[in-house]
């Protein structure tokens, strides 16, 4: 169940116990009629089964911090007890040095300008700098955010990295029937993706690269056809 | 705000597979990426990519009075838009970046000073009347390499160009539009291409051409080589501080001057076969 919307569009949302996801934007001088929920995106709306979740999907290259979203960032500065984030916003994250798993005043990681990190958004305001966290928020535990060490850092759309993340989509199952290799998906539009050898991570990379909507938009007789030509 | 440098993941990466002579595109070091020209509807408008980088080129013509110093002369000027990286550059707003001013010198060099274009040929009446041609290149889009690609794109939108036809009759100039009258081509001397090189600090790595946009950020020099097919020099321009062996800069040349050959194919074969689909039968 799906349609394409356009910014400004209206949506039929009615419900008691209502969520609504990115793209949508509940008007607050409604009138009488009750609220109005209004796009702010264009992209195909979705909602669930009973109705009580909806959102805009829609594919773009800039992302825009929301919390709970996991990313990946590079150090840019250090700044006191903390680290300052490039995580493709419009701004800088911040990253504390004790948000880490374990870490206290005497005993935190360092972190070199230039080192990538597996961060969640912890805070994501739009007047205020967005905040990074290193560990699960539930059981406080890194779960595997922290620094990611070797490895190689793609970049590509938002739509695909959301792909990336759907268990169902078929493209790291098929590579990593080949051969065993490591990813890390943020939201923001970067993968970072580790293997033994430098082909088969050019491989992995090329292949996120073919397949993006943004860019080529192979389906999976075309990776099969693209990785017998890359000798993996 | 200014992107940030790659990452030291990034970097490693691209320093170990480039000693196993890997590239992240899959390309040879050696290899180009294939230009890939688009034309338009009009004559000198030519859009130029070389992977995800674009740059378009039109060309404009129109009729002047030459300058009282080189009567029988026409006259070009080149303009430049950047686009893409107006914000991403370190310099405030308004003022080139570093980039910027070597991309605008170098294709003043190999478009314009290597004399590409035969000015006098330019000339309608002496002292006049003239032709003045206006290149402007519009910079889309940046994956690495611009310069090539914005030397190509000009120099393929001069040759695509083609100026009305005129008739001189005393002191009179009668101009033919081009459902008149075919109109005419530039005089074009020769067709200088332009090869970017760039070398990494680690001696054991191999110079790569036509470098990405990692390669070329994380690259210690550049060596742009522009050349035609006639292996005929135009500039040799290196920028960074990677010394040099004479030999290695000879053998980047011999390279040069092979792509520049198959360069010139893919070009006229190009601009062939778009001038052939423009043809309209007379009945």
């Amino acid at each position: 169940m799906s349609a394409t919307v356009l910014p400004g569009t209206g949506v039929p949302a009615q419900r008691v116990n209502l969520k609504l996801g990115p793209g949508l934007l509940q008007n607050r001088d409604a009138n009488e009629a009750g609220p109005s929920i209004i796009t702010t995106r264009a992209g195909t709306l979705n909602h669930s089964a009973n109705g009580s979740r909806w959102w805009v999907e829609s594919n773009s290259r800039r992302y825009v911090p929301a919390p709970q979203e996991s990313v990946i960032g590079v150090i840019v500065q250090r700044v006191g007890e903390g680290y300052r984030v490039d995580i493709g916003s419009a701004h800088y994250a911040s990253l504390d040095s004790l948000a880490f798993e374990g870490a206290t005043k005497r005993n935190k990681p360092n972190l070199k300008v230039g080192s990538l990190v597996y961060a969640r958004v912890s805070l994501a305001h739009k007047d205020m700098e967005p905040e990074l966290e290193c560990f699960d928020a539930q059981t406080r535990k890194s779960e595997g955010f922290g620094e990611l060490k070797g490895g190689f850092l793609v970049k590509c759309s938002l739509k695909m990295c959301r792909d990336l993340l759907d268990p169902k989509h078929f493209l790291l199952p098929l590579l990593g029937a080949r051969f065993p290799l490591e990813a890390a998906v943020g939201m923001n539009g970067r993968v970072w993706v580790s293997a033994k050898e430098p082909r088969q991570i050019i491989a992995i990379s090329r292949c996120i690269e073919a397949v993006d909507p943004d860019g080529g938009g192979l389906d999976e007789a075309g990776v099969k056809a693209l990785l017998g030509t890359l000798d993996v | 705000m200014r992107p940030p440098s790659p990452s030291i993941p990034e970097k490693e990466f691209l320093v170990a597979s480039l000693k196993e002579s890997l590239r992240l595109d899959g390309r040879l070091p050696l290899e180009t990426r294939t230009p890939i020209l688009t034309f338009g509807p009009e004559l000198g408008w030519v859009e130029c990519a070389l992977g995800k980088t674009r740059v378009v080129a039109e060309v404009e013509g129109k009729m002047v009075k030459p300058t009282p110093e080189r009567p029988f002369e026409g006259s070009s000027r080149y303009t430049r838009r950047y686009r893409p990286w107006r914000r991403a550059s370190t310099s405030p707003v308004g003022r080139a970046s570093d980039e910027e001013v070597t991309i605008t010198r170098m294709l003043d060099k190999v478009l314009r000073r290597s004399d590409a274009v035969d000015k006098e040929s330019l000339c309608i009446l002496a002292g006049q009347r003239v032709w003045h041609l206006r290149l402007t290149l519009h910079f889309l889009s940046d994956a690495g390499n611009m310069l090539d690609c914005a030397c190509l794109a000009g120099i393929v939108a001069l040759k695509h160009f083609r100026r009305p036809d005129v008739e001189v009759i005393g002191d009179e100039v009668t101009v033919h539009e081009p459902t008149e009258r075919a109109p005419i081509p530039l005089a074009i001397h020769h067709t200088p291409f332009c090869f970017t090189f760039a070398f990494f600090p680690d001696p054991s790595i191999p110079p790569v051409i036509d470098p990405s946009q990692l390669e070329q950020r994380l690259s210690a020099g550049l060596l742009s080589v522009a050349l035609n097919a006639q292996r005929e020099l135009c500039v040799v321009q290196k920028l960074g501080g990677v010394p040099l062996d004479p030999d290695d800069v000879l053998k980047i040349v011999s390279v040069a001057v092979q792509k520049a050959k198959e360069l010139n194919n893919v070009v006229d074969a190009r601009l062939r076969e778009d001038w052939e689909a423009r043809k309209v039968e007379v009945t």
